[in-house]
């Protein structure tokens, strides 16, 4: 099983989660496509740290999962403010972020 | 073998991520994404990562999952317009999409790396992504990055609660 698959597959779901962050308007969705964009990345990584037999990309994808849990919370924590002040939701509607 | 799990685990996280983007429901979106993220969790497997799998699928298809799920349970029912976000972006969405897979895989292509083609090193250690050795890692070489993600995390909690908990003026206004 060569590598270069593994490659690909990253680039593919890379581009998939991008295609979703530019054409949805959901904010939450916006945010699961951006999850996909991040696990896409985490497995590019894998595969770098695999071919060189080495353990340290794999510590870059743990802290890459921290940070997108962060982007998670902090994300929907917007996404439920703007639900209580009863905002559309809807990212083309967003044009300010003034609280 | 290996190929059959691979492609296995490729088509179920590339199908869990194409209904992500098209699902029009955010529920299903949600849960589309908890089914791509353990096919990969299965392809983390193949690459020898079992600590990162099992740490995908419990914080990542487990916890973080459960938040979406919430949330998308709380905002709810936003019906969205089908693709009619805006006429431009449906045309220069794909085109940009397909313009950056073809930037990544000419850069990937011309990257020279020696190990392209193979299945990598055979002569990896024992503990290649068991918890014992990224753990031995990450307290030993990554310290410093390790404290300052538990930092993120604990600033993370504060925004969400700063976000979006209640305001006083809130509160005092439902009175």
């Amino acid at each position: 099983m060569n590598l270069e698959w593994y490659l690909v597959l990253s680039a593919l779901l890379f581009t998939i989660g991008f295609i979703g962050v530019l054409v949805r308007r959901n904010p939450v969705v916006v945010l699961l496509c951006l999850e996909l964009m991040l696990s896409a990345g985490g497995l590019a990584m894998l595969t770098f740290s695999r071919m060189l037999g080495d353990q340290d990309g794999q510590v870059f994808v743990l802290v890459v999962l921290v940070v997108a849990a962060c982007e998670v919370v902090v994300g929907l924590g917007l996404v439920v403010a703007m639900f209580r002040r009863r905002l559309p939701l809807d990212v083309d509607d967003m044009k300010e972020l003034k609280g | 073998m290996e190929a059959v799990a691979f492609f296995l685990g490729a088509i179920g996280a590339l199908g869990g991520a194409v209904a992500v983007v098209t699902l029009r429901n955010p529920f299903y979106a949600v849960l589309a994404l908890v089914v791509h993220l353990v096919f990969l969790a299965g392809i983390f497997l193949l690459l020898r990562a079992q600590f990162l799998a099992a740490a995908q699928i419990i914080v990542y298809a487990g916890a973080v999952m459960v938040i979406y799920v919430f949330v998308a349970a709380y905002v709810g029912g936003v019906e969205e317009p089908k693709w009619d976000s805006s006429p431009e972006l449906k045309v220069i969405g794909p085109i940009l999409a397909l313009a950056l897979f073809v930037a990544i895989s000419i850069a990937v292509v011309g990257s020279s790396l020696t190990a392209l083609g193979t299945g990598g090193p055979e002569d990896i250690p024992a503990d290649f992504g068991t918890p014992a050795g990224v753990g031995k890692v990450m307290l030993e070489d990554f310290l410093l990055p390790f404290e300052a993600a538990s930092l993120l995390l604990l600033v993370a909690a504060v925004a969400a609660i700063v976000l979006a908990g209640r305001r006083r003026e809130d509160r005092e206004g439902s009175r």
